[in-house]
């Protein structure tokens, strides 16, 4: 479990590390915030005013020492074009985009699986390069293409779908879940591609052991060969693209939620920037940077699930 | 590879150069300029006069495709190029030194990967302005970790072998090993790795194009074509999905040549 | 005939193995008949890459990759050769239980053993899940493992390589097969380790009167242990006789060579070990005569040319494929150390 702790240590200094570096960059854009906060026609002493309510004459450092000590009481400040707390605004966007995140890699593995664990079986036949040009197709597909794609399809010809909106939980499941389906799949669509690709090749080497021989030789059927003996030792690449995945789509699927009109974490970040609403800005930052973090964290504690032989032995 | 595959490999060669070539000659073209406005002919299919029809503001989408390629094919060779010294000058010290310098070069990637390249995108065209070269110098820097960690593997590899245990015995420097036996190994990969970030960057520059945020309006970009025509979707989807075609087909294009240069110096690497 | 298929378990007949490769067809087994009574060993020995794991393999249903099996294979009463792949996996397992050579990789090492013993009897006897770990227990003690009720819940990289290869025996034995196929089941262990192995497969084979296919690579492991035993080079099998009587009198010079390489203890410190000069023949190319001759010293020009039988030359059930063999005289004395404990009936 040591190793553990020190990758926890590395990975919270990461944190710091990012936050500070994004405190130095938006400290270089060249923009009057306190004029913007303080509105048009204000007076020279109203902006004054507005910069020492926010803190801004204060030297670099001490304001980041300042935001971080607030932060980690779990205070992010507010936000300069609302007044609501930063934190407010993120707990009522993330539920979108965890919700996005979780659908859209439900479908990868649903997927990535049957097609990574076929095309090893059987690797080199004409199944298996049929499923890798697929494969290649898709993975020259930007996700937002893809949704343009699957608008003009499944929402606009077909009228299946809804092409854009959000509908919150409480307007009832099945209409939540219209809404995130083409979104969820368009990222699914990308996605799916390098998790088949890390399995199918982790998988041709797990068909290879002993262990496989000798599950052949205990008369088991093929089935529960691939899935009860061979997937398992071959998923270790497989969690590690899988968890990054994740984590680079909590900032990361902007466009899909512009383009769907989901109210999620990578939309609040792109109003934060263009508004120049800092504190926001900083808020996502943190969330993004402790979602990589995260993720990375948990990818190693998966390994110790998929393998006995980690946590034991430590290697 | 079959001849089925070289045949693909060539075909994608050929669309390359079709795309390279029409980004060179754009402006000789006889089609009307990208940014002329056409007020009478808002998105209307293939005409005479506008052979792949016109946008929603009445473009001609031929010219704003071809001036689009230029952005997407310089953006898409060039940032590569900056992530892969970036990426060469974290990746190959931490591979050769080891110890302290590589933790805390590992620790500074960490940082670049945790960081939402969203962000560092945006701000670093709010500081630097708009243009060609801050969007091209900007997703090279976010390209460079995946270069280093590339450029870290394989100098752990080289750093071990004969020659430049030989080359430190007749006494030469580190920077010396570095710059005469290192690099030239490490660099053939480098560039492998290259062309597969190559279909990545120009993704990522259609995104930015696709929010507005690549080269300045109205400067065509496809990422931006794409969404001018999200709008009229059901109308005249060509505004969008001739782009989108576009795109697509010059990423594929770039991964199937990265694919099969790639397996073809595996294969020769088995071999050896 | 009925009455020679009464009494014998298992009879192969003209198998062949033919494994497509880069260089042409490689015949890893080429023509090999042979014939297992119920309850007796066999023993296969020869080098590296003479066959003997394909011919089981071949045996199993189960060829590497995409090589063709030829031949005849009755097992009981059915030809598995022509068997679907669902009947086959019927038997695998069940009635046939196989234990490979390197404990360390032959089990999957994210399932605990006991899943991995009881497996083959849910599939196979369909028994309850508890039913089959009482069993998998009951197992682990009789392959000799202490405190079988606790290993039963350990992962293998948790026990040493005996006990893994003990492990392995179970799961063999798990369905009580007629046949046990053992693939040089002690080469990747501790010497201290392999003889016990071997004997604790010995009683086994006693108690439940199982008929037993022993792949070895070393003649000096055979000894005393099988009933009858073939010697195979490069896919043939060149010398098959009872094994009290193939030691008593090798003909083949290739056995000789095998023989002679036994490392012994009581032979003179300082003495250099012998070993086989040259090495196997391509399997892919066309082969002509004896395929041992360029590593015989005895060879002659008919050896070159003239592939020799395997026939018998006097004793009714010694067989050899030789033109020139060794006088059937000289008799050869079992290694020291390994000794046969007792004389099989």
């Amino acid at each position: 479990m040591r190793f553990l702790w020190g990758k926890l240590v590395h990975l919270s200094l990461v944190v710091v590390a990012v936050t500070a570096l994004t405190f130095l960059m938006l400290d270089h854009v060249p923009a009057d915030i306190a004029s913007e906060v303080a509105g048009q026609g204000a007076t020279s002493e109203d902006i004054a005013a507005v910069r020492e309510r926010l803190g801004l004459n204060d030297p670099l450092p001490v304001r980041y020492g300042r935001w971080i000590a607030a932060a980690v009481r779990g205070d992010l400040g507010n936000s300069f074009a609302s007044g609501q707390p930063v934190v407010e605004a993120i707990r009522s966007h993330l539920p979108v985009t965890v919700e996005l995140i979780v659908l859209a890699q439900l479908f990868a593995l649903l997927l990535a699986i049957p097609a990574g664990v076929v095309t090893a079986w059987r690797a080199g036949s004409p199944l298996d390069r049929t499923l890798g040009t697929v494969a290649f197709g898709f993975a020259s597909l930007p996700a937002f293409a893809l949704a343009i794609g699957l608008i003009l399809v499944f929402a606009l010809r077909l009228k299946w779908l809804p092409a854009t909106g959000y509908t919150p939980l409480t307007g009832g499941i099945a209409a939540n879940l219209k809404g995130f389906l083409l979104p969820a799949l368009s990222i699914a669509l990308v996605e799916w591609v390098p998790l088949m690709r890390v399995l199918r090749g982790d998988m041709i080497s797990t068909l290879k052991e002993d262990f496989i021989l000798l599950a052949r030789c205990k008369g088991l059927p093929t089935r529960q060969i691939l899935i009860g003996h061979a997937l398992r030792p071959s998923c270790f690449t497989l969690v590690t693209v899988f968890g990054m995945q994740a984590a680079s789509l909590i900032g990361g699927a902007v466009l899909i939620e512009l383009i769907f009109s989901l109210p999620g974490i990578g939309r609040l970040l792109v109003t934060g920037i263009f508004a120049q609403d800092y504190p926001v800005v900083q808020g996502c930052v943190l969330l993004i940077a402790m979602a990589y973090v995260g993720m990375n964290f948990l990818v190693d504690v998966c390994y110790g699930l998929l393998d006995p032989r980690v946590l034991k032995g430590g290697r | 590879m079959g001849k089925r595959g070289s045949i693909t490999f060539w075909l994608a060669i050929g669309w390359i150069a079709v795309v390279i070539v029409c980004a060179i000659t754009a402006p000789w073209w006889p089609v009307p300029a990208p940014d002329l406005i056409d007020p009478d002919l808002l998105a209307t299919p293939p005409c005479v006069g506008h052979p792949l029809g016109t946008d929603t503001m009445g473009r001609d989408i031929a010219a704003r495709l071809l001036f689009g390629a230029r952005v997407s094919i310089i953006v898409g060779f060039c940032a590569p190029l900056v992530g892969m010294v970036l990426g060469s000058l974290l990746g190959v010290p931490a591979g050769f030194y080891r110890g302290r310098p590589e933790r805390l070069i590992l620790f500074i990637l960490d940082t670049l990967l945790a960081f939402p390249g969203l962000v560092f995108l945006l701000v670093f065209t709010f500081v630097f302005g708009a243009s060609l070269t801050t969007i091209t110098v900007a997703l090279g820097v976010l390209t460079a970790p995946r270069f280093a960690r590339v450029a870290r593997a394989n100098t752990i590899r080289f750093a071990e072998r004969e020659f430049v245990l030989a080359a430190r015995g007749v006494g030469a420097g580190d920077f010396s090993i570095i710059l005469r036996e290192i690099l030239p190994n490490v660099l053939a990969p480098m560039l492998i790795y290259m062309l597969l970030v190559i279909g990545f960057v120009i993704v990522a520059e259609g995104g930015l194009g696709f929010l507005g945020l690549s080269v300045p309006s109205p400067a065509p970009s496809w990422g931006g074509m794409i969404a001018g025509g999200r709008d009229i979707l059901d109308q005249a989807p060509h505004v969008s999905l001739i782009p989108t075609a576009v795109m697509f087909l010059t990423v594929l294009s770039v991964n199937l040549i990265g694919d099969a240069v790639r397996g073809r110096l595996d294969r020769r690497e088995g071999q050896l | 005939m009925t009455a020679a298929f009464d009494r014998h378990l298992l009879v192969a007949e003209d198998i062949s193995v033919h494994i497509p490769s880069g260089g042409g067809t490689v015949r890893a087994v080429d023509r090999v008949s042979l014939s297992l009574e119920r309850g007796k060993t066999l023993a296969l020995v020869g080098e590296s890459g003479s066959g003997k794991s394909m011919l089981c393999r071949a045996i199993l249903g189960i060829p590497p990759g995409r090589a063709a099996t030829r031949g005849r294979i009755i097992f009981g009463e059915r030809d598995l050769a022509q068997l679907p792949e669902k009947e086959l996996n019927a038997i695998r397992g069940r009635e046939i239980g196989v234990v490979l050579q390197n404990p360390m990789s032959s089990l999957n090492p994210v399932l605990k053993v006991g899943w991995q013993i009881a497996e083959p009897m849910l599939r196979h006897l369909g028994i309850s899940l508890l039913k089959a770990r009482e069993r998998a227990v009951e197992l682990l003690g009789a392959v000799g493992i202490p405190r079988p009720a606790e290993r039963v819940d350990c992962y293998p990289h948790q026990l040493s390589g005996g006990m893994r290869q003990r492990v392995a025996i179970a799961i063999a034995l798990a369905c009580d097969p007629q046949l046990l196929i053992a693939d040089e089941p002690t080469t990747a262990l501790d010497v201290t380790v392999q003889a016990e192995i071997l004997n604790l497969l010995g009683r086994l084979q006693m108690e439940r009167r199982m008929a037993m296919i022993l792949v070895s690579h070393d003649l000096g492991v055979v000894a005393g242990r099988a009933h009858e035993t073939a010697v195979m080079y490069a896919g043939r099998i060149v010398e098959q006789a009872p094994t009290v009587i193939l030691f008593d009198q090798m003909r083949m010079r290739y056995t000789r060579a095998l023989f002679d390489s036994i490392p012994r203890l009581d032979a003179p410190s300082g003495q250099p070990l012998a070993s086989i000069g040259g090495q196997l023949p391509d399997l892919a190319a066309e082969l002509q005569g004896c395929r041992f001759a360029p590593r015989c010293r005895r060879a002659e020009d008919r050896c070159f040319a003239e592939e020799p039988p395997l026939v018998a030359d006097g004793l009714e059930d010694h067989r050899f494929a030789c033109w020139f063999p060794c006088e059937p005289g000289i008799s050869v004395t079992p290694p020291g150390p390994l000794l046969p404990k007792r004389i099989m009936s």
